[in-house]
């Protein structure tokens, strides 16, 4: 630490930009995890904060948007209810629709239609829960696009009309739409498209997107059930690949990080080893005296922990400051501790990796080189 | 742990070393015998190319000879590990460089400081009194970037001292100085020599500043004779 500290403060304008390099890429990862995890929010919300365990798709069904193509019956969630392992199991609607409010103003929803009671309806923050048909709850982020208590909206084609009669508590969304939960059999006539004041066909009754699934003890046996149901059921965090656009988004998202990562430690990597190269005969004077390789490597790193710790530090106040003035505005952007701490580590975890690739060569100095001309 | 008590010099019995080998093979050194004792300067001065480097580089522990021991303060360098010979190099051998060649990053009470670190001792006289005894007390906080030559050389010589080494390697203390300070520089050697009873053996090619040395041998095609 003796020399690190000097060295530090000897070239504070090669460290500085260096430094000012590394809180950069901080700055960088920090906004990409928010909106990494603003994307989640957006894209999965409505399933995230429901306490569901697992979701059965119909048999079948592709990953990808396996939730606007899948259909279920009566009977299959009635042979996972029947299941020793199984809390319970609810139909679930999901489509998306375009709708609009009042005022003609478009609104687009993603429509959950919900067994009224059961344990995928959320809770509500303003106004009450569903009471009937042709009531809906509205995602508290639909406020934003100026619906209120009290609005009907109108269902397009269908011309089903739902009153808003509630909100709930926190952001529900799906593939990025606000989600307005109605009661099933409300649902099930809009997805068989029939016109407000007449009976669906009678199967219409009997159908919805999903079953939603409560483990008795956390995730309960899907293959089993499965057998039982004929159905093709998926962990809950499985089963958000399957929404709207989920996997691309995180797959996108993932590389750039993925990338951004490996940038940081190539970063670091060659800086040191340019600074290691550009100290060589001073390393092999050192050596000459008697410092072992262990003293100017552990020293070499000890800088290069001091560099990182302080740049990601600097990098994550100032990302986390810039963060914050995005959350709230239009951006699909949401802080969350976990994800910047754990990026923060990674920058350098990967950094100290770049630092101990180039410091290796300190080894490989010969002290015999001290003795001569300088050149 | 040695103390100073115990130093006994530097002893090169014949030494031997040798570069490539069959037609090409060249002798740096040719069955070299060297005794320096305590408080003794030696200079040892050639054209270059006469294997004056490999003397030192042999001498302290930084290169193998082919044959031959090399013994300082009653060790055998030929027989340590690679290890134990930066650990012995460390606590018994101060070497001095052409232009002191200094850390640029350290004041040059810091250089002192350094060694300090490097041994994980205190140093006997502390780096404070060294500097002094070189000159160089003023300039205690000043990096090499702001040292002249000479003064650079003064801090380079007080460096070797922190570990109060039994031998002194200088390898071309007056390389990059003029006249006035090359003498200065080899006085001061001779003093410390002198003062902190250490053996020295100093490779030059200057020889203006031989009148400061006790004893001065030639070395010609890897072999050593009195001048």
């Amino acid at each position: 630490m003796f020399l690190a500290l000097r060295e530090l403060v000897f070239a504070r304008t090669r460290f500085g930009l260096m430094g000012a390099v590394v809180a950069l890429i901080t700055v960088l990862m920090v906004l990409l995890s928010g909106l990494s995890s603003g994307l989640v929010v957006d894209g999965v919300s409505g399933l995230q904060r429901s306490p569901l365990d697992a979701v059965a798709f119909e048999e079948g069904t592709k990953t990808d948007s396996a939730f606007t193509r899948s259909v279920v019956t009566t009977a299959e969630r009635d042979a996972w209810a029947a299941r020793d392992d199984v809390a319970g199991a609810e139909l679930l609607g999901t489509a998306l629709v375009n709708a609009k409010n009042d005022d003609g103003t478009p609104v687009d929803l993603a429509l959950f239609g919900v067994e009224r009671g059961g344990f995928v309806e959320p809770p509500t923050g303003a106004g009450r829960a569903l009471a009937g048909e042709g009531e809906v709850v509205l995602s508290v982020s639909a406020k934003d696009e100026g619906v209120a208590l009290g609005d009907v909206l109108t269902i397009d084609r269908v011309g089903t009309q739902l009153e808003v009669v509630g909100f709930t508590t926190d952001q529900r969304t799906f593939g990025h739409v606000d989600i307005g939960f109605l009661d099933l059999r409300t649902w099930q006539e809009i997805h068989s498209a029939t016109p407000p004041g007449q009976e669906a066909p009678a199967d219409a009754y009997d159908e919805a997107s999903v079953v939603a699934l409560r483990g008795v003890d956390g995730v309960p046996d899907l293959a089993a059930g499965d057998a039982a149901a004929g159905t093709d059921a998926r962990p809950i965090g499985e089963a958000f690949n399957s929404s709207p656009g989920y996997q691309a988004e995180i797959m996108t998202m993932d590389l750039i990080k993925g990338f951004l990562y490996a940038i940081s430690a190539l970063v670091v990597g060659a800086f040191f080893t340019l600074w290691t190269v550009q100290r060589t005969r001073e390393l092999a004077v050192m050596r000459a005296i008697g410092a072992s390789t262990r003293f100017l490597v552990l020293d070499g790193l000890a800088q290069a922990a001091i560099l990182l710790a302080g740049s990601i530090g600097v990098g994550l106040a100032v990302g986390l400051g810039l963060g914050s003035l995005l959350v709230g505005s239009g951006m699909p952007f949401e802080l969350q501790g976990q994800p910047v701490v754990l990026g923060g580590v990674l920058l350098l975890v990967l950094g100290l990796v770049g630092a101990i690739v180039a410091t290796a060569r300190i080894a490989r100095v010969d002290p015999v080189t001290a003795l001569g001309e300088n050149r | 742990m040695t103390t100073t008590t115990t130093r006994t010099g530097l002893a090169l019995t014949d030494v031997t070393l040798t570069f490539g080998d069959g037609d090409t093979q060249v002798a740096a050194l040719d069955h070299v015998d060297l005794t320096v004792a305590p408080g003794e300067l030696v200079a040892v001065v050639g054209p270059s190319g006469a294997g004056k480097s490999s003397l030192l580089a042999v001498a302290g522990g930084l290169t193998r000879p082919t044959s031959g021991s090399v013994v300082v303060a009653g060790t055998d360098l030929t027989t340590l590990s690679g290890r134990a010979l930066a650990r012995f190099r460390r606590d018994h051998l101060g070497l001095v460089f052409q232009s002191g060649n200094l850390v640029p990053a350290l004041t040059a009470i810091d250089q002192l400081r350094l060694v300090e670190k490097i041994t994980g001792r205190r140093a006997t006289t502390s780096p404070e009194q060294l500097l002094e005894s070189v000159g160089m007390s003023e300039h205690a906080h000043r990096r090499p970037g702001r040292l002249s030559g000479g003064e650079r050389q003064r801090v380079g010589i007080a460096r070797a001292l922190v570990a109060s080494p039994s031998v002194l390697l200088v390898d071309e203390p007056t390389a990059a100085l003029d006249r006035r300070r090359s003498h200065e520089i080899v006085e001061l050697l001779a003093r410390e020599t002198h003062g902190f009873g250490v053996a020295t053996v100093m490779v030059t090619h200057d020889h203006d500043v031989l009148e400061h040395c006790d004893r001065v041998l030639e070395m010609v095609d890897g072999r050593l004779a009195a001048v």
